[in-house]
């Protein structure tokens, strides 16, 4: 479907997710989902979805709400409006049933710098009630996987930023999830450190099929064949893959579209 | 993927998930705490300084007449040897709620409440393991009091176990409760204050109540609502193979109380905890 047949179906080209199987139960869905703190609002009438086996970017300024839309799909604050399903598990009503399918990196790092990678693994593996010897199993084999097999007994705090943010991407793996949150998961990284980390999530999508929301504010994070959503201010000012966007914006490439659209944002010339 | 692939477990966790996020928070609680000795050696250092130096000096000044569940004269090093414990368990109770602040300040409090098992059960994982810490404490302090003579019946070294496992829950979960409310790090200062301080003092750890009474009335009742004195008396009673029912009564619910109030805290959407994101996050 084209942008040309939405616009004469009646839809705005913005709202449209062109995923192949639109029966597909999404891998994470907002719905109408508002939040604010005291008279501040952060979100406003969030919607989206993230289909199973796509790479989803969520870009947005600092200050956009990605922090909050994280904080509300991991239960860490309470849904104040809106729903969250992830494979079609209401957060709020089945929290453990849709936690045990998300895996997730946050924004600042959460390892326990005073234990061993190992050490931090298996934590995570015993909070999933993964045993002991299985979860020894899947830590070998994911820190081979990502290159840190030989520093299986260093602590965490004498690992480089882009070792703590593989083996941050590791833990959430462990546990075998099918959607993976990552929040700005490369800031204050070296460009290699950032290639490398975004080139291990996108083969997890392409081989592991795992849906992936990748909260960025980065513009050269973000490929053409990825589902974009844009976040300003609290608001979805367009959704759809990237090119889409672009093209709806009448821009050539994504921060020129970015600018624009955020810019008419500002302006108030898109609806509220 | 279709839908109909992704695994879906309608039936809740088993009882092994259960145990082995138990099992995996204790285990993390005592690697932390073995990698901290100084830890380790201050939560030793601290009632043992009481007893030798505090005590010693008070010896001659505080006389203790016979009093359940004593049978005789006892001295006061001997009297004091129970609020030391349950200091011990305060302190730890505390530190554990210090550990979680932290926790939650550098991010790690969110791999705890995010994994998939009831927020409840792991807050409850999260005392129990406080508690398994302060028994290490305890017994380690109990083994070097043995050398001073300060040995109870030595069945009492069995029969106070549940009592310090019913008073760790009950600080534990005090401190977690407190740790609810506190926006920073910097802000703890001011349990010890006005929490860890006057429970100690106003209470029978350092002296018997009657004395208390005698010299004034007020602190007397503030001595006797105070949880912390019941836990002391509990485990006084305990080391001596008996059951104080008012205290276990008092410590028992006072546990309740405080676990129901923590765990109503750190649940997102009416607790206590902080709903902003941290620092540098949008």
């Amino acid at each position: 479907m084209t942008t040309t047949d939405l616009t004469s179906a009646g839809l705005a080209s913005r709202d449209i997710l062109p995923r192949p199987n639109a029966a597909e139960t999404p891998a994470l869905s907002i719905g109408s989902v508002s939040h604010s703190y005291g008279d501040r609002n952060a979100l406003i009438d969030v919607n989206f979805s993230v289909a199973p086996a796509s790479f989803t970017a969520l870009l947005g300024l600092n200050g956009a709400g990605k922090s909050t839309l994280f904080s509300l799909v991991t239960r860490l604050f309470a849904i104040q409006s809106g729903r969250i399903s992830i494979f079609g598990h209401e957060i709020r009503l089945a929290p453990g049933e849709a936690l045990r399918l998300l895996g997730v990196v946050f924004q600042p790092r959460t390892l326990d710098l005073d234990l061993s990678v190992r050490q931090n693994l298996l934590y995570h593996a015993a909070l999933h009630g993964i045993g002991r010897h299985e979860a020894g199993v899947r830590s070998d084999e994911i820190l081979t996987r990502i290159g840190l097999a030989e520093r299986t007994g260093s602590k965490v705090r004498d690992l480089s930023g882009g070792q703590m943010r593989r083996l941050e991407i590791a833990r959430a793996l462990l546990h075998r999830p099918r959607l993976l949150l990552l929040d700005e998961a490369t800031v204050g990284l070296d460009v290699q450190a950032r290639a490398d980390i975004l080139d291990h999530v996108r083969k997890l999508v392409t081989e592991q099929g795992i849906g992936v929301l990748w909260a960025t504010h980065l513009f050269d994070e973000i490929v053409p064949s990825d589902d974009l959503v844009v976040l300003h201010q609290g608001r979805v000012l367009a959704r759809g893959q990237v090119a889409q966007v672009i093209a709806d914006a009448g821009a050539q490439e994504i921060n020129s579209a970015f600018m624009r659209l955020t810019g008419a944002a500002c302006s108030g010339s898109l609806p509220p | 993927m279709s839908s109909s692939t992704v695994p879906r477990n309608q039936g809740g966790f088993s009882v092994a998930e259960y145990v082995i996020c138990l099992n995996g928070i204790v285990w993390r609680e005592a690697l932390r705490f073995l990698h901290q000795r100084e830890r380790f050696v201050s939560a030793l250092v601290r009632p043992l300084v009481w007893l030798f130096i505090f005590a010693a000096g008070f010896r001659q000044v505080l006389g203790i007449s016979i009093i359940p569940p004593y049978e005789t004269y006892i001295l006061y090093e001997v009297y004091i040897a129970p609020g030391l414990i349950a200091m011990i368990q305060l302190f730890n109770g505390m530190q554990s709620s210090l550990s979680m602040v932290y926790d939650r300040e550098m991010g790690n409090m969110r791999t705890l409440l995010v994994s998939p098992l009831p927020r409840g059960y792991l807050l409850f994982c999260k005392l129990v393991a406080g508690t398994a810490v302060s028994l290490l404490q305890v017994y380690a302090f109990l083994l070097i009091a043995w050398f001073w003579d300060i040995a109870p019946p030595s069945i009492g070294y069995l029969t106070v176990l549940p009592a310090l496992i019913l008073s760790g829950l009950m600080l534990g979960s005090l401190g977690m409760l407190i740790s609810s409310g506190i926006k920073q790090l910097e802000n703890f200062a001011g349990v010890m204050n006005f929490v860890i301080f006057p429970m100690f003092f106003a209470s029978s750890a350092l002296y018997t109540l009657w004395r208390v009474q005698e010299g004034s009335p007020l602190l007397y009742y503030v001595c006797l609502f105070n949880p912390f004195t019941h836990a002391v008396e509990l485990i006084r009673f305990a080391l001596y193979g008996q059951i104080n029912w008012i205290s276990l009564g008092v410590v028992s619910g006072c546990a309740t109380v405080f676990m129901i109030g923590a765990i109503w805290a750190y649940d997102p959407s009416h607790g206590l905890i902080r709903r902003r994101p941290a620092g540098g996050e949008t």
